[in-house]
């Protein structure tokens, strides 16, 4: 065989692997989307959403838990969105040279690698006890906020960066100065990265677990949160409870829940596409 | 400091009126120079860029700066509207006088400095907005409020660059679906609403085509009535065309300025000879 040939062959191998290792990730999933749907579909219905929780599975519902989910979503953004995006901007536009400004991007980097149970240590240390918060929404989203911070950054901070200097430069030619500059210019052309990363880690959020549980979520409250100070769940929480019971009605359940909780993650993942699309047709240098 | 340059710039308009060609005379003694630069030094650090820089620049004339590529003729283009501060490790010796006054002074205001000093790049960089909005920039940035004058000044800021005809049935579409020319002229018109005295040009043609090219230049010979030009190019046809003093740049050094006339017909170094008939550059 000549050479030719074996790199031809070498080719085809690794197309061979390659289609291969694609498949297997996308066939486990379809596996895992199918099993799960043809359990809970049949579950769902509008009753099963704003039920509360029973022992009884037939009676049991994701209300209070799905309530839980939105009040930490909505907290979570509201304390996360401001501290990413201001701690991107003065990571991009201000401390750019400072030997501070590095030391902060290195361990920022090595923040979105902490385990999330991690942070749900934290989390209950300074905002359950030391901040005596208890196991409130308040300190569930603070944890969380805490958690998805690094993503945000990040995001911002790569948004900033594709702004290309020309548009800067006529800013500043112009006698705007920095501040006029990032917001009249900078964030408009940034605001589409900065958002889809924002969603993109709200979505992360919205299936975790294991800090909440730390941090004193329950696995069962029998009202729905009124306010940031109450008890609550979330449904990632619920589902696993859930699938921990013996009874089988309760396994259908958490199939259910799992539905819900795939289309919340994909509608936000859909609108965050979207997002981008949107801003990268409105402006292209 | 608004105050006497306007006065400056009557005197000198009337002046333009009574003998045209009053700049072809470099030894008037009594000349009120608009740009004054005093032996001065560039660095990046440890890199010299600019030598020994002393140059005066007349009102309501158009300089070109020329000089092959990495002579310095940019950097001492954004001396003057301190563009180069945002570059690590720039620094400066010597003296820049604008209207007398140092501008690398500390209590110089960046911001009105820039208003004064208007600035065009060598790719058109309209903002990722509407033609309007992008006129208007400059003054709502200032703060001004009053609806009516932005208005105005955006009007006969797009008439100055001619191309409110152009665009004047669309003015809220963006800026980016202009042709490259078009943008260029509106990124000057941006300039020219905020009423700088003094516009610096960097290479404002190099992305565009002949036609296009043509138009900007006999803008440029307009705006001479109006402004003080200092243009970075290339295009030795085009500094003939449209400077009346060109200054020739090499490896940092100035190294020759004069009346664009003579640097072109017989300039006194060699080097500058050899650049401009195209031996070397």
């Amino acid at each position: 065989m000549n050479r030719i040939a074996i790199n031809r062959l070498k080719d085809k191998t690794f197309l061979v692997v390659g289609i291969f290792s694609t498949l297997i990730g996308l066939v486990l999933l379809a596996i895992f989307i199918g099993d799960i749907l043809i359990q809970g579909l049949p579950r769902l219905s509008w009753k099963f959403l704003t039920s509360l929780p029973s022992r009884l599975p037939s009676k049991a519902g994701v209300y209070t838990a799905m309530m839980g989910s939105i009040w930490i979503l909505i907290l979570t953004t509201i304390i996360s969105f401001p501290i990413g995006v201001g701690a991107g901007i003065y990571l991009e536009e201000y401390g750019k040279k400072s030997r501070l400004a590095k030391l902060l991007e290195i361990n920022i980097s090595n923040l979105a690698g902490v385990p999330s149970i991690i942070y749900g240590l934290l989390g209950l240390e300074i905002f359950a006890r030391v901040m005596k918060m208890g196991s409130s929404i308040l300190a569930g989203s603070m944890t969380l906020a805490l958690l998805i911070l690094p993503v945000i950054i990040v995001a911002t901070r790569e948004s900033i960066k594709a702004v290309p200097q020309s548009l800067r430069d006529a800013s500043y030619a112009m006698g705007a100065s920095k501040w006029q500059t990032i917001y009249n210019q900078v964030l408009p052309a940034s605001f589409g990265g900065i958002l889809t990363g924002i969603i993109l880690a709200l979505s992360r959020a919205v299936g975790e677990a294991a800090p909440l549980i730390v941090v004193g979520a329950l696995a069962y409250v029998p009202f729905a949160p009124k306010s940031p100070m109450d008890e609550y769940s979330v449904l990632p929480i619920q589902i696993f409870n859930w699938i921990s019971r013996p009874q089988h009605g309760f396994i259908i359940n958490a199939a259910a829940a799992i539905i819900i909780l795939l289309i919340i993650t994909f509608l936000m993942n859909g609108i965050a596409i979207y997002m981008r699309n949107r801003w990268q047709k409105r402006i292209s240098w | 400091m608004m105050i006497d340059l306007d006065m400056e710039k009557m005197m000198t308009n009337e002046n333009i009126k009574i003998k045209p060609d009053i700049f072809e005379d470099i030894q008037e003694p009594k000349v009120e120079y608009k740009i004054l630069t005093r032996k001065l030094d560039v660095f990046y650090d440890d890199f010299q860029a600019l030598k020994n820089i002393s140059l005066k620049i007349r009102p309501f004339t158009v300089t070109a700066l020329i000089g092959p590529s990495g002579c310095g003729k940019s950097t001492y283009l954004r001396v003057f509207n301190r563009m180069n501060d945002y570059i690590d490790g720039f620094y400066i010796k010597g003296k820049v006088l604008i209207d007398g006054q140092d501008i690398y002074n500390d209590k110089i205001i960046l911001e009105k400095l820039r208003k004064d000093v208007g600035m065009v790049f060598q790719k058109p960089n309209p903002f990722p907005k509407s033609i309007y909005d992008n006129v208007a920039y400059g003054l709502k940035i200032q703060g001004v409020k009053d609806k009516n004058f932005i208005h105005e000044r955006v009007i006969t800021s797009l008439k100055k660059v001619v191309l409110w005809d152009e665009v004047k049935d669309n003015l809220k579409r963006n800026a980016l679906a202009l042709s490259g020319g078009q943008q260029q002229r509106l990124c000057i018109a941006r300039t020219l609403a905020v009423e700088p005295n003094i516009i610096l040009m960097d290479e404002p043609t190099s992305a565009l085509d002949p036609i296009s090219t043509g138009k900007i230049e006999e803008l440029i010979f307009e705006l001479k009535n109006e402004y003080t030009i200092l243009i970075v190019t290339h295009n030795m046809q085009q500094a003939g065309r449209v400077s009346d003093r060109t200054a020739f740049f090499y490896l940092g050094d100035l190294i020759e300025e004069g009346a664009t006339k003579d640097i072109f017909i017989n300039p006194k170094e060699e080097r500058t000879e050899n650049y401009i008939t195209g031996r070397f550059g």
